[in-house]
């Protein structure tokens, strides 16, 4: 093992660390799941606890995407346009069974889970998910980003 | 596609696009904008983001089953959509409901209806930059949610309120959770009044913008706060009573001038009364007698046991399942057989789990209310009813051809007529002034696109 990778593994734990602890979030609120979405970041539940408490309502200041609700058909194309408005490193929770799944909601009008549309790092199942279940994801998430291979290209490494 | 706006815009006004992933359009409308400067020239909304086919799914399913997807029309107060499709199936079917299912009911009304108000005027106060009346607010509906949650099991999406009664007892400790409840709330909503009431960027958004006369509501169709806002007294709660409510003591308030603020003032007012409904109606409900005797069992365990023993001694079943309590059902559930159902052995509740667990008859009800093209079957024909939901009149049309599930069910959804007039709302008024408007609306998508 040369020195190189010994450095390079120290600097994606800290860049993990900070990543996961500064995750500013961009929530895509459609449906009944907003709800749950609003308790979990209010005083009760307290997201901010995570270090996800801050909101950004533009795509292009965000790191984490929520999908918060029934995404359907005529709404496919402003979730896919918002997904690919955010920068990279960027990561995506399905929040709910509809976004999961399409939920009880198996019919013509409804896209059955976000993930045909695009890439998911989290599914939180639940129909709302209840806040706790919500930190959890979240906490599951956190893991992904700590434990997650920097893409070393732009250092010149193959 | 080319839009009505873009057709009519002129060459020199500027077209601006707002939502549907705006945070103030609540992921699911959108407005297109042509604007002057920031006056607003003309204004087009789009609807149907969240259309998920409710109505049609209800097609395909019993009038058992369909229950839940009421819960998600307006999420905000689930449990006022399920009482909205029970009493329409109640008095499609003709069946009466026991006194402590109704006071239970009106209970779970009021509690909704709170949290309903509270999630409205929070998110519009929010769009306002009022970012503490947000908190505050939300953490009021914490406390309504626990009530509601210690008794129906889910804090939102319940499915409690079932057709022909309510699904379980309260909760035995309810009373201690509902005092903390109101307690709660009333100092919320005094922190909020002093926070907003003269709060002169409130006021300045809100006076005077987003007028609507009383005549231009009522042809458009608008019920519930917002039409009161405007002076009209019309709540069904009063004008058609159900349940209990012409035996409650409570007021209908009103606006003067029908704008934003109005709006807000009738729904600050209306929660104040709903928590007067609360406690008139915690004093009605009588506490239940303690259900007593033999520990609780599993199903499994239940078999087993009945097998063992086929006399009197009852068998109590763990309260997580529907109607284990048997001995309460009597008070929750209605034992009314509408004559429309025929020679079919089941009414139109589901039959006790203790039954289904140890008898032989319970079994067979069990399954003939569960099997396809048996359950509830009520006579052909129509129905409307409608109740007093969060934001309006909420209706339920539900047409029967004599099967196990219906015909059509169309939903009067209130938002979907408040909405309709936003455009003449907003027009000629500022861009900043679309936010309040629109949130003072308290537009829930799951019911305007259903």
């Amino acid at each position: 093992m040369s020195g190189l990778d010994f450095l390079t593994t120290r600097l994606e734990m800290a860049l993990g660390w900070g990543r996961k602890y500064s995750l500013f979030h961009y929530p895509f609120i459609t449906a009944c799941c907003g709800m749950e979405y609003m308790s979990a970041a209010c005083a009760h539940f307290d997201i901010d606890r995570f270090g996800a408490g801050l909101t950004r309502f533009s795509p292009r200041q965000a790191d984490l995407l929520l999908v918060v609700g029934t995404v359907t058909h005529k709404l496919a194309p402003v979730l896919k346009t918002v997904y690919d408005q955010m920068l990279e490193p960027k990561w995506v929770i399905a929040f709910g069974a509809c976004a999961v799944s399409g939920g009880i909601y198996q019919n013509y009008a409804v896209v059955q889970g976000i993930d045909r549309i695009i890439p998911v790092d989290v599914y939180i199942p639940g129909c709302p998910p209840r806040p706790e279940t919500v930190l959890d994801g979240l906490m599951k998430l956190q893991d992904k980003i700590q434990h997650q291979k920097q893409d070393w290209r732009w250092a010149g490494k193959p | 596609m080319e839009t009505r706006i873009q057709r009519e815009a002129r060459p020199e006004s500027m077209l601006i696009n707002m939502g549907p992933s705006h945070p103030a359009m609540h992921g699911t409308i959108r407005i297109m904008l042509e604007l002057d400067a920031e006056r607003i020239l003309n204004a087009e909304v789009e609807v149907g983001y969240l259309h998920r086919g409710f109505e049609k799914t209800c097609e395909n399913k019993t009038y058992f089953n369909l229950l839940p997807y009421t819960d998600r029309l307006n999420y905000v107060s689930p449990l006022i959509n399920n009482l909205g499709y029970a009493m329409t199936m109640e008095k499609m079917l003709g069946v009466g409901v026991p006194e402590r299912a109704q006071l239970i009911r009106v209970l779970m009304s009021e509690l909704s209806r709170i949290s309903d108000h509270l999630t409205c005027l929070a998110a519009m106060a929010m769009e306002c930059g009022a970012f503490t009346v947000f908190l505050y607010m939300m953490k009021a509906r914490e406390f309504l949610w626990d009530v509601i949650e210690f008794t129906t099991g889910a804090r939102m999406t319940t499915s409690y309120i079932r057709i022909g009664g309510v699904r379980a007892d309260l909760h035995p400790d309810w009373r201690g959770s509902l005092a903390t409840a109101v307690r709660e709330t009333r100092r919320v909503l005094k922190d909020v009044s002093g926070l907003l009431d003269k709060n002169s960027i409130f006021q300045g958004r809100t006076r005077g913008v987003g007028v609507i006369s009383k005549e231009d509501a009522l042809s458009y169709g608008w019920t519930g706060p917002c039409l009161r806002s405007t002076g009209i007294p019309y709540d069904v709660r009063k004008a058609s009573p159900y349940l209990i409510y012409d035996k409650l003591d409570f007021e209908v308030p009103v606006g003067e001038f029908g704008d934003n603020f109005d709006r807000y003032r009738v729904r600050m007012r209306e929660m104040e009364q709903s928590l007067r409904l609360l406690e008139q109606v915690a004093a009605l409900i009588p506490g239940a007698a303690p259900i007593t005797g033999e520990p609780a069992i599993e199903p499994a365990e239940a078999i087993r046991v009945s097998r063992r023993q086929k006399t009197a001694a009852r068998i109590r079943l763990s309260p997580n399942l529907e109607g284990s309590e048997k001995a309460r059902y009597a008070d929750l559930m209605t034992s009314d057989r509408p004559a429309a159902l025929g020679s079919t052995a089941c009414g139109v509740v589901v039959p006790p789990k203790e039954d289904t667990y140890t008898t032989m008859e319970g079994l067979i009800s069990h399954f003939l209310f569960f099997m396809n093209g048996h359950g509830i079957r009520p006579p052909k024909g129509d129905v409307y009813f409608s109740v007093e939901g969060g934001n309006g009149e909420v209706g339920f049309y539900v047409v029967s051809d004599g099967t196990d599930r219906p015909y059509r069910l169309h939903l009067r959804a209130p938002c979907f007529h408040v909405v309709s007039a936003l455009e003449q709302l907003i027009k000629g008024r500022l861009l900043a002034d679309v936010i309040p408007t629109f949130g003072s609306m308290n537009i829930i998508a799951g019911e305007l696109d259903r």
